[in-house]
């Protein structure tokens, strides 16, 4: 029995257990219902897992299963986010406690019960079951905006090295604070329209509906919603890398203002879609993109000029070469940033390609083909987060020497691999023709499977050594039941 | 040799890549004097009675007026034969390696993203396509052996509304559309409630014509799936309640409905290139009416 109140402790009491917990959840979800689609679709592969699962598939049900999946995914890795900023920033212990115990419970209830729902047969109770458990996370959120409440003087910014106000107030618990509220507002915009439910709202899929010039509030708001939320977890993250890695200096006096500014407006643009501000909502939304943006970008900056310093603090006059040795010598480090920037690459900058080229390009084509563009490049951006959690994953099980780099530059070079695969398949309309495509598809179509197949058989490798680690007495678990990120981050 | 060979994969990859498509590979019979005759009578409509159904994928309840509606897609050999005797009557007129004809224009509402569709002429098809099926020989046109009993394919929605309207047909409304593949019961797909490899002509479906190793998806003929077998390939009967053919899969078919606002014309059905979702009889695509494909075809209404 003390087994199991032991490895209970530290999967459901601590930090890094909660951590672990979410990434196995999550890995499992990918691995099971990934196979229902793409090319294991076109293997078969599909068909065996309904039958062999029981799966109760309804044609019509099929926009409705997928909204419950992306929710059911997000949740696990909103709690993820939560773990981290909980036990990175200072906060008193009652909210620490409750907020990661709700949100526990509150993504383990979505996303079993959710899934239950949306694909073995509808049993209402389950949906019942599946909303509480987003109500619990919002619950939890709430808590959450408390807990950073940035004014309370315990958590003013005593050291002027990091961005801070005149009066002391600490800048960069303003900007978890601002994330944290407008994500919590932001939720809202999709949990009204769901509350419509079969009274007056049916479920859609926003890109389906990307060029029908007519819209209700109610699918704007979804569409608001979606968008925000995506944003505010890469806005989050990137302020969770900031502080693991201690972003400090003249850059993070920058970088913090501008993440807040960046943030309100960057929401502001998005509510605005559903008020009669629709039509300049998108340049609001540029307009707060860009700070948000250059903030990372000095992020970037920062740790990348750190990761060469140390790296040649023992070389007179190092080398160029020496150099960019020194930047890519620790993968765990330098791979969220280079995340950050190869999302330029794969996203972002594809995204202005499209806005800029929309009319003249990509609305000559199939909405169909628009489609492809449009969840490709949410399905890369969500998958870049995954990534950098990965890594500072990696960096929390204090990986060390070969299996350190092996780890960490598996993750990049391997995720790499299938969204640059990804973006050339959303784009191949540029270079080929419908007719004359298979041969490109199929070599994409191996580099992607390739890319994410081996980097989810990593991911497998790593839960069955923590899954081994577990049933030892004296397993690394029983150092990191005790841990706290915040003793963790880089000094 | 270590960091030699990432590099000679990735090399070999991006050449497999590069290899080029033969879109005149020989057809599953292997000789086009003999191909795969579906025994449908392509010149056949289906009466559909006045009367309600369910539309859309949430079972909105509508009405329709009785009508005809092609039994399957209008075929290369029938869009050839229409091309010979329009371009005698002046209807079309070839220009550019392109067959145009006259269209009467759209109201233009200035809305976000629209474009103007003005009285004119408009492309018809491409004619300098290598994935064009219809040839013309400077007199007369005709469609490249073996594919006579395909859909016929790389047209726009002005040839698809131009050869309906040149014999005093229409393109079927959406509403048209879904009701005659749907008939009055709820279902997903104009058979029934799931959907089996042969049931349909879709991506990765495993049709004989199709070899996703080298050139893709190909078309079927129309009304293939008709529960015959060919050379071993057994299919299943497909025919919608009113008995069309190929209203879910093998090429997308273009709608007529002009809609305010919007330059887009609709189109239903999925097709070869398309995963199975797509051929649930509620699904909406669309592009600019311009837009030809070797997946896009249509059939007419009356």
């Amino acid at each position: 029995m003390q087994f199991i109140k032991d490895r209970f402790k530290y999967l459901f009491a601590s930090t890094k257990g909660l951590i672990l917990v979410a990434i196995a959840m999550i890995a499992v979800v990918t691995a099971v219902w990934g196979m229902l689609s793409g090319p294991m679709a076109e293997l078969g592969v599909r068909e065996v897992v309904v039958k062999l699962l029981g799966m109760k598939m309804v044609q019509a049900e099929r926009e409705g299963r997928i909204i419950i999946l992306y929710h059911s995914i997000a949740m696990a890795v909103v709690a993820i986010e939560t773990y981290m900023v909980t036990s990175l920033l200072k906060m008193k212990p009652f909210y620490k406690t409750a907020i990661n115990a709700i949100i526990t419970v509150g993504y383990i209830v979505t996303m079993i019960f959710g899934l239950g729902f949306a694909y073995f047969g509808h049993n209402w109770a389950f949906h019942g079951l599946y909303i509480s458990g987003l109500s619990l996370i919002f619950f939890a959120g709430v808590l959450m905006v408390i807990a950073l409440w940035p004014w309370d003087k315990e958590f003013y910014q005593p050291d002027a090295d990091y961005a801070r106000a005149k009066s002391g107030l600490d800048l960069e618990r303003l900007a978890f604070f601002v994330t944290a509220l407008t994500t919590v507002i932001s939720a809202l915009f999709g949990a009204i329209p769901g509350s419509f439910f079969g009274n007056g709202f049916e479920t859609f899929l926003a890109e389906n509906i990307i060029r029908y010039p007519e819209k209700t509030t109610m699918e704007y708001s979804i569409i608001g919603h979606l968008h925000i939320m995506l944003a505010l977890i890469a806005v989050m993250i990137t302020l969770i890398v900031g502080r693991w890695l201690n972003f400090k200096g003249i850059l993070h006096k920058f970088a913090m203002p501008l993440m807040i500014l960046g943030a309100i407006v960057l929401n502001l643009g998005v509510w605005g879609v559903v008020t009669p501000l629709e039509p300049v909502a998108h340049m609001i939304i540029y307009v707060g993109a860009t700070p948000s943006m250059v903030a990372a970008l000095l992020l970037l900056i920062w740790s990348w000029a750190k990761l060469i310093r140390e790296g040649t603090a023992h070389l007179p006059k190092p080398r160029f070469g020496q150099r960019i040795g020194a930047l890519l010598r620790d993968p765990l480090k330098f791979g969220p940033t280079w995340q950050m920037l190869f999302m330029n690459f794969t996203t972002s900058g594809l995204g202005i390609f499209m806005a800029v080229k929309l009319d003249e390009i990509f609305r000559v084509w199939p909405a169909r083909e628009e489609r492809i563009e449009l969840t490709g490049h949410w399905h890369v951006l969500s998958a870049i987060i995954a990534t950098i959690i990965l890594l500072y994953y990696g960096d929390m099980l204090k990986l060390k020497g070969k299996v350190r780099q092996l780890y960490g530059w598996s993750i990049i070079v391997l995720s790499d691999i299938a969204f640059a695969g990804v973006t050339i398949f959303e784009m191949k309309r540029l270079f080929v023709t419908e007719a004359a495509q298979q041969p490109l598809v199929n070599a994409l179509m191996y580099a992607i499977d390739f890319g994410l197949g081996m980097l989810l058989a990593l991911l497998a490798v790593v839960m069955v050594w923590r899954l081994t680690d577990l049933l030892k007495k004296k397993g690394r678990w029983t150092e990191e039941i005790h841990q706290e990120l915040s003793q963790e981050a880089s000094k | 040799m270590k960091r030699i060979l990432p590099t000679i994969i990735l090399l070999a990859a991006l050449l497999a890549a590069c290899t080029d498509v033969d879109l005149n590979a020989p057809l599953p019979t292997g000789d086009t004097e003999h191909r795969y005759e579906t025994g449908i009578n392509v010149d056949a409509w289906a009466q559909i009675p006045a009367g309600e159904f369910y539309f859309g994928q949430h079972e909105e309840v509508e009405a329709t007026e009785a009508y005809e509606i092609m039994l399957t897609d209008v075929t290369a050999a029938q869009y050839a034969a229409f091309l010979n005797e329009a371009l005698a009557a002046g209807f079309v007129k070839l220009s550019d390696n392109q067959i145009k004809g006259f269209y009467p224009g759209d109201a233009f509402h200035s809305v976000k993203h629209e474009e103007r569709i003005d009285a004119g002429d408009w492309i018809f098809i491409p004619l300098n396509d290598p994935a064009q099926r219809v040839r013309h020989d400077g007199a007369t046109f005709s469609v490249q052996a073996g594919y006579e009993n395909h859909p016929m394919t790389m047209v726009s929605w002005f040839g698809a509304w131009g050869y309906c309207n040149y014999y005093n047909w229409r393109l079927p409304t959406e509403m048209e559309w879904e009701k005659a593949g749907r008939g009055t019961d709820k279902r997903p797909f104009p058979w029934g409630e799931d959907i089996l490899r042969a049931n349909a002509n879709f991506y990765a479906s495993r049709d004989p014509f199709e070899d996703m190793s080298s050139f893709g998806s190909r078309t079927t003929p129309v009304g293939f799936y008709n529960g015959q077998t060919y050379d071993g390939y057994a299919t299943i009967n497909s025919a919608s309640p009113y008995g069309l053919y190929d209203m879910a899969g093998n090429v997308w078919q273009w709608t007529g409905n002009v809609y305010e606002g919007m330059h887009y014309r609709f189109l239903r059905g999925g097709s070869k290139d398309t995963y199975d979702m797509d051929l649930r009889l509620w699904v909406r695509n669309n592009a600019t009416p311009t837009y030809f494909s070797p997946g896009v075809g249509f059939r007419c209404a009356r």
